[in-house]
């Protein structure tokens, strides 16, 4: 039988439904509808009841497992049980969150398919090419593909998440699934701490650079990241010099983002750091020097002292809300 | 413990500001090329193991034309024991699939002769940036492969304990061994290449191998054993300048950053 079809692996975090998943059955809903082809999903360590949910987010197949060694992420034994269900389904396209998990299951399931592999893909044209960023994006890459099957993992943020529709008709089975010996394990877990928004799905990132003079100064960025249910970033000039942990690093040598506000703090928007977020849809740099890349790039740029301008942005912001100003 | 470990580098341009030429591919006349800066990490973190543990060794492996010598000269200069570059006309032009393929294979060839116990890569390359290839090379041997680790915990020559870097936490993962595994930048703080380790590198005669002396087909390697090509290169659609706001008092400028957030619904 000729690959047909997009499959797209829903990857639960630590039990839990992804927004990512989401994203990626709107951009496999499209290209399923462009090509006349079915919407496959699978779900690895998930539940009959998410199961039902990727159906009523477009997927028209699914299968999956509830295994208890699919519980938390496991390269191998995630890998046996998405080629288990390729096998059964036979897609073209298999579509998966731009995670470290995700990555590292398309890593493993592109050679064991023999596959045609784009990481970080933003865009996927009916015809089959995608594009990514490249050259720490500077350039954007048109990538094609010759192989039958193809792997992607697709950006946060890129695609618009699919709407669930209640009672939408599809079918849901649960994937027979016997996992063969692993020489990985997954040993334990600690979370970040409480309350941090993660960097790639947020929809506001406030980020801190240079300009924010050492980790004191970092409180500005969290209080107005605060006030605007933002993520914390930073550049690379803030997280090398000890400011702020490397978790929060945007950049080429850190996360990539795309959100929709992205507030540049004390940032002169060198290459590295642009790298990582030149794609959001609307910067505002806070600069004293007007003349800095970020500040040029910016869609709202304002020449000003952070620290005397975000606590009265901040104040602002409280005051618009009805928030009374915390002392 | 002795350990045996392959460490993999690649030669990259040195700066990301490439012009493309007509075709749409990027320019390469006068580009400077350095060692890929995520795989400073990667070769820190080998020779820090082999230091750690006597009797050890440190193999950089690297995929290119013959200039990129260069960069297996960089990686003696900061502790690695010997080097090898895969090269030839059969290599070109490969993506990732193709590549991992043939640095798989150069693997086995080293395992042939003593015992690999880890291989470790940087993130990504700074000009692809795909970061997949660590993770495929240790599909094509089936062997563990990690990516995105920020700490080797413990490591002997049956198992090593990593710390993976999530989006939401750190997972710890144990792997048996020989393992691949993909560093990120938390995981150590490179050193500057030794006045010693400079003497060495001058000095050091590099092993050389082709796609066929690894037993590849030719349709296994480079373009033709490539499962995806970069059909064309575009720069992306320059920001347009944005609203400016400045001249007047602090208060002022803050109100009427929040007026125009508002106004364009982005709070």
């Amino acid at each position: 039988m000729n690959p047909q079809g997009i499959l797209v692996v829903a990857l639960n975090q630590r039990g839990q439904a992804s927004p990512a998943t989401w994203e990626l059955l709107g951009a496999g809903r499209a290209l399923a509808d462009a090509a006349k082809q079915p919407l496959f999903a699978v779900l690895p360590g998930g539940t009959a009841e998410q199961a039902r949910e990727l159906v009523e987010r477009g997927a028209d197949r699914v299968l999956w497992t509830t295994h208890p060694s699919l519980k938390e992420f496991n390269d191998e034994l995630h890998t046996q049980a998405v080629c288990a269900a390729a096998q059964q389904l036979s897609p073209a396209r298999i579509l998966l969150p731009g995670s470290v998990a995700g990555r590292s299951l398309a890593c493993r399931l592109a050679v064991k398919l023999n596959a045609g592999l784009a990481t970080d893909v933003s865009e996927i044209s009916p015809s089959g090419t995608v594009k990514r960023g490249s050259f720490g994006g500077n350039l954007i890459a048109e990538v094609e593909f010759k192989s039958p099957i193809q792997v992607m993992t697709v950006q946060a943020m890129a695609f618009p998440p699919a709407e669930r529709q209640a009672g939408r008709a599809g079918e849901a089975a649960e994937l027979a699934f016997a996992p063969a010996a692993a020489r990985t394990e997954f040993v334990s877990f600690s979370a970040e701490e409480a309350g941090e928004i993660d960097l790639g799905g947020a929809e506001r990132i406030v980020s801190g650079g240079r300009g924010v003079g050492g980790p004191d100064g970092f409180k500005a960025v969290r209080d107005l990241a605060h006030a605007l249910g933002a993520a914390v970033g930073a550049s690379r000039a803030a997280v090398d010099s000890g400011w702020i942990p490397y978790r929060h690093q945007v950049g080429l040598t850190g996360r990539t983002v795309r959100p929709k506000l992205y507030v540049a703090c004390g940032i002169s928007g060198q290459i590295q750091h642009l790298a990582g977020m030149s794609n959001a849809a609307n910067i505002v740099a806070i600069n004293t020097d007007p003349e800095c890349p970020m500040m040029q790039q910016a869609t709202i740029s304002v020449v000003a002292d952070m620290f005397e301008l975000v606590p009265l942005v901040v104040a602002e912001i409280r005051k618009r809300k009805g928030v009374p100003v915390a002392a | 413990m002795a350990l045996n470990i392959v460490v993999c580098v690649k030669n990259t341009p040195s700066s990301l500001s490439v012009e493309l030429d007509p075709s749409g591919q990027p320019k390469t006349a006068g580009v400077l090329y350095a060692i890929n800066p995520f795989d400073e990490y990667a070769v820190e973190e080998a020779v820090r193991i082999k230091e750690k543990n006597p009797g050890s060794t440190v193999t950089a492996l690297a995929l290119g034309p013959d200039a990129d010598q260069s960069v297996l000269r960089e990686t003696i200069s900061r502790g690695c024991d010997a080097g090898v570059l895969v090269t030839g006309a059969e290599i070109a032009g490969g993506d990732t699939l193709a590549t991992s393929r043939v640095l798989a294979a150069a693997i086995r060839k080293l395992a042939a002769a003593q015992p690999i116990h880890l291989v470790i890569f940087g993130k990504s390359t700074n000009d692809s940036g795909a970061g997949s290839v660590g993770g495929q090379v240790a599909a094509w041997l089936d062997w563990p492969g990690v990516l995105s680790v920020k700490k080797i915990e413990s490591i002997d020559d049956q198992a090593a304990l990593l710390w993976r870097m999530m989006e939401d936490g750190i997972d710890k993962v144990k792997v048996g061994l020989p393992a691949a595994v993909c560093t990120v930048k938390e995981i150590n703080e490179p050193r500057i290449p030794s006045l010693k380790g400079k003497m060495a590198a001058k000095k050091a005669v590099f092993t050389k191998w082709t796609a066929s002396d690894l037993g590849l087909k030719p349709e296994e390697a480079g373009a033709p054993g490539s499962g995806a090509r970069v059909a064309r290169y575009t720069a992306p659609a320059k920001r347009g300048t944005g609203l400016r706001i400045a001249g007047g008092s602090a208060a002022q400028n803050a109100a009427q950053l929040v007026d125009t957030l508002i106004e364009r619904k982005l709070i």
